[in-house]
């Protein structure tokens, strides 16, 4: 199944077409269009994996972990979901490759580059930024490197990992991107470090 | 008049002086003093007025307990009432002024309500406002409202921001005095990772004033050295100005801090939201005040507030302080007013002791005449004090002598601070030697395990009883707080490298108090009507001793009665006093009349923490579009609908809004127009068992649907109301796209997940929401069709993409999907984009329409165009007890299958009742419009003597291609009551009339739509 | 405000990132049922003080369902399992004994012990 290719790549835009802020404790910045595919099927099957390793030359996440290099990596969604990273140039050729590969397998791949916004938040203070926001404890002892977390961030659902020590990726709906922005701003207000994390 | 001492006070900065005013008048502090130490130098005793009474208040406490000063703060955008004088650190610049006064601090008119007070005794609302009734609304209620209330609400937004902050500790300790340092001492040094938040500027507590040797260094070098040692420890973390104020469930806690704001911009307090494995509270107690007449003039302080002000200010309250007790601890009050070379008249002592306890001893040293046995009969004065009458604690009050003062150092004994202990359930038993509340170790508050999650360690604990050591000592204290916290350690197996120790201490032996809760025990009505149980709400022991004599026998309902303990103070001084006197009233014991519940936060928090970064841009999530931006440059009205925003209308060239709709409806019948419909869900639904999962969530047949074409669905709720309903295309033999209304794409993905995984777990449906990878837009109108052939790239003819069809293709070199669907009766097609693409699309079709009249509307055109087709909008049509059936929607609801999600509702006797109100049109005989949700009335009265109804109106709208007003309503076997003539009273006592016709106003055929 | 571990993905989280979804092991009745059948399925519920076997939804998470052992006095969780079982499992069952001695099992799905 192929539910609509791609022309006029050009034209492009992400949700806030790579905003950027750097008034306070963290940088933020939209980052895209970034290539995302959503793989639902059986995780155990050495076809999946093989399919989702095979596009993105990353190993397979376990449990709520995500493996990204740069643009591409493979995201830990729920125990019958993946999350595809690559190139926005490379989807189609990579959902593609992947329904060739499912053949008859029940199972089910979709783009969704555009269903979604990435932000980038790096600084010494990232963590303490997050953690404004997310009921989730961000200290290094328990958010470490590889983890992928879901959770609510204020009053909408998404997504992050740590791509180094002062740096965080973080997916959310794109039509929250503003939102998500606005917040973010708001938790890097200058003056607001809280010299924990 | 200063009443600063030339040396002393250990938190002062006297390097630095700072200016601020109270009600005006520029006075001068130092750093590190509070507000309420700063009035206090200058002399200003008096800061308020009472609640009820307006009676002249001072200042009684040092700490989060005061009931009397609080203050208006700040002005404009950074005004905030109530703030505690106690707790307020003193800032250059600082403005303050007194509350609930009128005209002035000094003479206020409502003090006049004093000399009434026998008249407004406990449950005076309850019993004199309920008649007679006129009086209410020309007399009491302009009388309350002039003279009831604290602070004053703020007139403006607040300027300053605040956050949230999730934090996640192993041990959590509340309060930074000498026990919680040497509980976090503990932890820490075990390895724990530790929060220990201490609500005051300084760590240490009572101790560095109450004195005391510690490992033979003072109690302040013993402070000092944990502070520096825990400061080391990169697994703890220290905040001063951080308050515990509450404890919840399953270890949360929150903490309410308050910052500096070194830089423009940054928040003012920060709610920390903390989970911790383990909770220790270390908080304290609080000084009791003592219950004798006239024990509210100003210059009645707690006698711990007369020594803390005087060692950590250097401030002196008066020059003559009496001391009045019925413990030791108060005498330490007394030798150090004398120590600093202040005058102590005398001691009075409620108790009668066989011999004198250490600290008796040294204060009669020192030359302090101790009349023991004796009480004070009243306190003279009235906005400041005069002097006491003293009388024998055992008799009536007939007076043995008066003694000059101006200030009464009263202590009444301690109470444990047993708030956060008891907040999530932990229960409390009443421990008759010392007359304290104290933690029950035998039922402690659980968490998710089932374990006990709270320790109250110091003070806070309680004395440990059946033991040698003294309780409330130093040396107790700091015992307790090592054991207790190795016991924490270990129950979270955290292993302890080197068993601590309890340092030596050095302290005095204490004689155990004597509960007094009356001064003197034989008070008559006169003195105990001036003798004050709760300084803020104005409760006396003659209005607790009335409640119960009028059968307030619980401790809830006196409460409540006499507003005892219902301030902002919740009661922080009052309530053990109060019920101690209630206990005596209903001739029980004070542990079988019991506490009132203790409920966070432990003393009030800003709303501005608890609302944290929620306000304003970010007050709540707002979805846009892709095209939202251009939406908003060109004069959409927003339409919020669930988070989204929709354009309503587009306004042109200074157009109302009305006129906008109606134009836009005419151009979309007459040219074309363009709905922006991204956000109409859409879910991708996948696998071999998919058509039979479909034909379960829908009333009709989706399996044998053809790929390529389109179907509209029912999905009805498995109570079989109708829930949502959208446009279901096939796009293969295992997958189906399914359109949802806006506000429906994440609920009815739930709803289809919920079947998914929680039922029918064995079928092979995968389900996927897109909704947000497209950007949709309706391209609606005669000459629709135009529009698209313009822009090239695919057949759109009849013949090739007929009515409820789809293909895929390109449209002006956008890779798109195409759906001949119509919510309007015009030809029409949705047409899908990536959303990426979808401004540039949007701009093309404005671009190449833009001669045929091409024109965006918005919502409320497509709510008339559907209207006047006769279309259902879920939410209009549908409230959550309406059947598809009820909407003449028979057709969509599959008679071939065995089963469907509301298919057995739908069964039920009154599902079925051929009575239930049916959908139909509503033409007014005038043409004007009918009011929304107006309803039909029939003849007689119901049951309750409520005129019968028969029907309701649904939508309504004025409809420009009719030229009339068109409506849809259910009405009682409605369709079979073609052109009968309903009556419709409207809220402006007009009866609109109409007569039931068909719903489909416009184009019955279909004739448009199919072209 | 509880504390939960969902068991499809590890992740123990707050309340806010969950949605409770009532009682727990309800047997559906669809058409051709009673009466009686269809509103216990509907509306009857239990609402016992003490050991209740419910449905939570990880909402914000893995958006996945699974079940809760709670006592919904003392908010204690007792264990969390799959949603795919129409009876709670036994070790689940042990460790409510465990912690409740007196319990009498009223086994959703399973009629009593």
């Amino acid at each position: 199944m192929i539910l609509m290719g791609r022309s006029r790549m050009s034209e492009a835009v992400s949700a806030l077409d790579g905003l950027v802020w750097d008034q306070g404790i963290a940088r933020i910045e939209e980052v895209g269009p970034q290539g995302m595919i959503t793989l639902r099927g059986d995780l155990g099957s050495g076809t999946i994996k093989d399919l989702a390793t095979g596009v993105t030359s990353v190993d397979m996440p376990g449990q709520s972990e995500a493996n990204c290099v740069a643009d591409r990596g493979i995201c830990w969604m729920s125990p019958d979901e993946l999350l595809i990273l690559c190139s926005y140039e490379d989807v189609a050729m990579n959902l593609q490759r992947i329904q060739k590969g499912l053949g008859d397998a029940h199972a089910l791949a979709v783009d969704v580059s555009e269903a979604r916004a990435t932000f980038r938040i790096s600084g010494d203070h990232v963590r303490e930024v997050l953690a404004k926001l997310v009921p989730v404890d961000l200290s290094t002892e328990a958010f470490k490197d590889g983890m992928f977390r879901r959770t609510r961030m204020a009053q909408v659902p998404a997504a992050f990992w740590m791509c180094n020590d002062h740096m965080v990726q973080i997916v959310c709906f794109r039509s929250h991107a503003q939102y998500v922005f606005d917040l973010l701003k708001t938790a890097a207000a200058p003056g607001s470090e809280v010299n924990l994390l | 008049m200063s009443n600063r001492l030339t040396t002393g006070g250990r938190l002062l900065d006297r390097a630095r002086q700072m200016t601020f005013s109270f009600n005006g008048v520029r006075m001068k502090g130092y750093a590190g003093d509070t507000l309420a130490s700063a009035l206090l130098a200058n002399d200003q005793m008096l800061v308020g007025r009472s609640f009820k009474y307006h009676r002249p208040r001072g200042i009684v406490a040092s700490g989060a307990e005061e009931p009397n000063a609080l203050m208006n703060m700040g002005s404009a955008a950074r005004f905030e009432p109530n703030q505690r004088a106690t707790t307020t650190v003193l800032f250059e610049g600082l403005k303050a002024e007194s509350q609930n006064h009128w005209p002035s601090l000094e003479y206020d008119v409502g003090a006049i309500n004093s000399a009434l007070s026998k008249f407004l005794p406990a449950g005076f609302y309850y019993k004199m406002f309920i008649h007679p009734r006129p009086l209410w609304k020309h007399v009491y209620e302009p009388f309350i409202r002039q003279s009831a209330g604290l602070g004053k609400a703020p007139q403006q937004p607040d300027a300053d921001t605040y956050e949230h902050f999730y934090a996640f500790c192993d041990v959590l300790i509340v309060g930074g005095g000498v026990a919680g340092l040497q509980a976090a001492h503990v932890a820490g040094k075990a390895g724990a990772k530790v929060l220990l938040l201490e609500q005051a500027a300084h760590w240490g507590g009572r101790a560095p004033v109450d004195g005391g040797e510690l490992d033979g260094a003072s109690p302040q070098a013993f402070v000092d050295r944990m502070v520096a040692e825990l400061s080391g420890m990169p697994n703890v973390t220290m905040r001063l100005h951080c308050m515990g104020a509450g404890v919840y469930d399953h270890g949360y806690v929150l903490g309410y801090e308050q910052l500096d704001q070194a830089v423009r911009g940054a928040p003012r307090h920060r709610l920390w939201r903390i989970r911790a494995a383990e909770v220790i509270t270390a908080t304290g107690a609080i000084e009791r005040p003592l219950s004798f007449a006239g024990n509210d003039v100003p210059g009645v302080m707690l006698a711990s507030a007369v020594r803390d002000y005087l060692i950590n200010y250097g401030v002196c309250s008066a020059d003559r302080t009496v001391v009045v007790t019925n413990n030791d601890d108060a005498y330490r009050t007394a030798i150090a007013l004398k120590n600093a070379g202040l005058s102590v008249p005398a001691i009075i002592d409620a108790r009668v002791l066989p011999g004198d306890s250490a600290l008796m001893a040294e204060a009669k040293e020192m030359g302090i005449r101790v009349l023991m046995g004796q009480a004070v009969a009243k306190v003279l004065g009235s906005k400041r004090v005069r002097g006491i009458e003293v009388c024998a604690q055992a008799g009536e009050g007939a007076v043995l002598e008066q003694i000059r003062c101006e200030c009464v150092a009263m202590s009444g004994g301690w109470s444990p601070v047993v708030h956060l202990w008891s907040h999530c359930g932990g229960k409390l038993v009443w421990n008759k030697d010392y007359a304290l509340f104290q933690p029950d170790l035998e039922n402690p508050p659980t968490g998710a395990d089932g374990l006990p999650f709270v320790t109250a360690v110091g003070c806070a604990a309680g004395p440990i009883t059946g033991t040698d050591f003294e309780g409330l000592s130093l040396f107790d204290t700091l015992r307790g707080a090592v054991e207790a916290t190795i016991s924490v350690c270990e129950r979270q197996g955290i292993r302890l490298r080197d068993m601590p120790k309890v340092p030596t201490v050095v302290e005095y032996d204490e004689e155990p108090l004597h509960p007094i809760w009356l001064m003197p025990q034989g008070a008559g009505p006169k003195l105990r009507q001036k003798t004050w149980l709760d300084y803020q709400n104005d409760v006396k022991v003659s209005d607790v001793q009335l409640a119960a004599q009028e059968g307030f026998e619980s401790v809830e309902h006196a409460k409540r009665y006499t507003t005892l303990g219902m301030a902002t103070d919740q009661g922080k001084l009052s309530n053990i006093n109060g019920l101690a006197v209630l206990a005596k009233a209903l001739k029980e014991d004070i542990p079988q009349v019991g506490t009132t519940t203790f409920r966070p936060p432990y003393t009030p928090i800003s709303m501005g923490a608890i609302g944290g970064e929620a306000r304003g841009e970010v007050f709540q999530p707002i979805r846009r579009t892709p095209m939202h931006g251009w939406h908003e440059k060109n004069g959409a009205e927003w339409e919020p609908v669930g988070h989204w925003r929709r354009p309503y209308a587009f306004r042109q060239n200074g157009e109302n809004t009305h006129d906008a709709v109606m134009r836009e409806v005419r151009n979309t019948r007459a040219n074309v127009g363009l709905l922006d419909a991204s956000t109409l869900g859409k879910l991708i639904v996948r696998g071999p068992d998919a058509g039979k999962f479909l034909d379960m969530m829908y009333t009709n047949m989706m399996s044998t649907l053809k790929p390529g074409k389109c179907r509209y669905g029912l999905m009805c709720s498995e109570n079989g109301f109708l829930m949502d309903d959208g446009v279901v295309a096939r796009i293969s033999d295992d997958t189906w796209l399914c359109h949802t209304t806006t506000g429906g794409a994440e609920r009815i993905h739930q709803h289809m997940e919920e079947w998914l995984q929680t039922e029918w777990w064995d079928w092979r449906v995968y389900v996927a929401n897109v909704t947000e990878q497209y950007a949709q837009i309706a391209v609606v109108g005669p000459k629709a069709r135009e529009v698209l052939q313009r822009l090239g790239g695919m057949d759109v003819s009849n013949e090739a993409l007929g009515f409820m069809e789809w293909a895929d293709g390109t449209l002006g070199g956008f890779e798109c999907r195409v759906y001949r669907i119509s919510f309007s009766g015009e030809l029409s097609y949705e047409i899908a984009v990536r959303a990426g693409q979808g401004q540039a699309f949007w701009d093309a079709l404005m671009q190449v329409g833009a001669d045929l009249g091409i024109m965006p509307y918005g919502t409320e055109a497509l709510h008339i165009m559907r209207a006047e087709k006769g279309f259902i909008m879920i939410g209009d049509e549908t409230d959550g007890t309406v059947i598809p059936q009820d909407l003449g929607l028979h057709w969509a609801i599959s008679k071939k299958k065995d089963d469907f999600i509301g298919k057995r509702g739908q069964e039920r006797s009154h599902m079925t009742d051929p009575d239930r109100w049916q959908l139909v049109g509503l033409a007014t005989l005038d043409g004007s419009v009918l009011p929304d949700g107006a309803y039909a009335v029939g003849s007689g009265t119901n049951a309750n003597g409520q005129r019968v109804t028969q029907g309701r109106v649904t939508s309504t709208y004025h409809s420009p291609t009719l030229g009339c007003g068109i409506a849809m309503g259910l009405v009682h076997k409605g369709p079979d009551r073609m052109g009968e003539v309903l009556s419709f009273p409207g809220t402006d006592g007009a009866i609109y009339k109409a007569k039931i016709v068909s719903p489909v106003f416009y184009d019955p055929d279909g004739a448009k739509q199919n072209v | 405000m509880l504390m939960l571990t969902c068991p499809c993905c590890g992740v123990t989280g707050e309340e806010t990132e969950f949605t409770n979804g009532g009682e727990a092991h309800l047997k559906r009745y669809g058409p051709g049922t009673s009466d009686l059948d269809f509103e216990a399925y509907l509306f009857l519920r239990d609402n016992p003080k003490g050991v209740h076997f419910e449905r939570w939804r990880h909402t914000y998470g893995c958006g996945k369902w699974f079940h809760v052992a709670r006592c919904t006095m003392t908010l204690e969780i007792f264990g969390t399992y799959e949603a795919h079982v129409t009876t709670p499992p036994q070790e689940i069952l042990a460790k409510i004994k465990s912690r409740r001695p007196d319990w009498i099992a009223r086994i959703p799905g399973g009629g009593s012990e």
